[in-house]
């Protein structure tokens, strides 16, 4: 005989995975395959320390040393045109090694080119802030600091974008749990109400598919409503619901579904 | 009243109509229900169109208002996020009695399809609430009938100090 399993909660979990599954790797392609990126690349490198380097998708991912990003941004900037920084932001691979990658991805309109500035820190480092090269920097690296709770060096104003100032945690870590720990779960009845309204209030309900029509506390079978907390036995009697009441409401003509005309058309 | 709809046959050949206090304040309140403009989401943009020309809201005196302060009910259209949770019990304390909540759509019932850190699962979290309605997002004739039925609701309830003002806590 089959274990049993629960089955609460059951379409939210995926039935079935593959266990040999590989995930595809994107191809990578060697930087000299590209005219461009093969002399920005020689322009990086004949000022700045470059590991590794190669194509992914038409773009350049570029690794580079932690305190070199600053100085690397300012020069692709001012001398080889990738004057946006379309996005920037971090990889969590604290599980693997205890680091965490970020990334710069930096866009030039005239050589029509994307180049991703990457680098490696170690779990608690702080990032140089380039804020101050591009302004679009100071949301993202909020951001950073709001989702992975990684700092930045030099910022005007290092606090938390998204989440409360209050907020405990960092909810991109791959470690913190989607439906949140336990400050998250309780985040609002603490701070509305205080910690001794926990067991008043009760914890989360988070299985939102829960109906259970026989819990006349909480749920109420329309058409068919008992009073608060009777219990259900299958044969409530029909209760028509109508606008008005029997009586009719003072000074409001009485609507009636015969009265009522029946619009068919969808498209009146 | 123009002189020939009177109806001396009837009331006593008075011009008047007879009721009691609960009833007549029952009505004033049920028919002038005044709702807190409050979209959060996209349950909102349904709330408005209930509002404009084609479903019209006026007809129920339901007309939104900008102040808690002038509102009678508030529809909670939306996502609540836990950030935000503060501010409606804020927005919801200004309100003057007596004052009632409609929680519109999947997410202010029970959070919906956001089952994760940020939201709050259910505005009956922070604050009582007198009417669900379902749907992603329900539409205006649901929001319609949902006002409809809190007009029923006024009507049962005695109008005086006897009602008891609702709390969470």
């Amino acid at each position: 005989m089959r274990a049993y399993t629960p089955k609460n909660d059951v379409q939210a979990k995926a039935y079935y995975t593959d266990r040999y599954y590989v995930a595809p790797q994107v191809p990578k392609q060697k930087v000299e395959t590209d005219e461009v990126f093969s002399h920005d690349l020689a322009a990086i490198k004949a000022k700045f320390d470059v590991k590794e380097a190669f194509i992914q998708v038409g773009q350049m991912i570029v690794y580079i040393n932690a305190n070199d990003i600053y100085a690397v941004l300012e020069y692709m900037r001012d001398e080889l045109t990738y004057t946006q920084l379309s996005e920037m932001s971090a990889i969590d691979w604290l599980a693997k090694d205890n680091t965490f990658e970020i990334f710069y991805q930096m866009l030039s309109m005239s050589k029509r080119k994307r180049i991703r500035i990457k680098f490696f820190i170690n779990n608690g480092d702080a990032v140089d802030s380039v804020e101050k090269l591009f302004r679009c920097a100071d949301w993202s690296e909020r951001e950073m600091f709001d989702m992975f709770g990684i700092e930045a060096n030099n910022h005007p104003f290092m606090k938390r974008i998204l989440l409360p100032y209050d907020w405990q945690g960092y909810p991109l870590l791959k470690t913190y749990p989607l439906q949140g720990d336990e400050f998250a779960a309780w985040y609002e009845v603490d701070k509305i109400y205080g910690k001794e309204a926990r067991e008043e209030i009760g914890p989360e309900i988070r299985d939102t598919a829960r109906v259970d029509r026989y819990d006349s506390e909480r749920f109420s079978r329309l058409g068919f409503e008992v009073p608060k907390g009777t219990e259900i036995t299958g044969d409530e009697p029909r209760n028509p619901q109508e606008y008005q009441e029997e009586g009719g409401v003072f000074l409001i003509k009485k609507f009636t579904k015969e009265s009522s005309t029946v619009i068919d058309d969808p498209q009146r | 009243m123009a002189q020939h709809k009177v109806n001396y046959t009837q009331d006593g050949g008075l011009p008047v109509a007879l009721t009691s206090i609960d009833k007549i304040v029952n009505w004033g309140r049920s028919n002038s229900i005044w709702a807190l403009t409050y979209g959060l989401a996209c349950c909102g943009i349904e709330m408005m169109a209930s509002g404009a020309s084609r479903f019209d809201f006026d007809r129920y005196g339901t007309i939104f208002r900008a102040s808690p302060r002038q509102a009678d009910v508030m529809i909670v259209a939306g996502t609540l996020t836990k950030k935000h949770a503060e501010f409606i019990k804020r927005l919801y304390d200004q309100m003057t009695e007596p004052r009632w909540v409609i929680s519109m759509g999947s997410c202010a019932n029970t959070g919906g399809m956001f089952n994760t850190y940020a939201t709050v699962q259910g505005v009956d979290r922070i604050i009582p609430v007198d009417l669900y309605l379902p749907g992603c997002a329900p539409r205006p004739e649901t929001l319609q009938y949902g006002v409809m039925l809190l007009q029923k609701k006024i009507r049962a309830n005695k109008a005086g100090n006897a009602q008891k003002p609702k709390r969470l806590m």
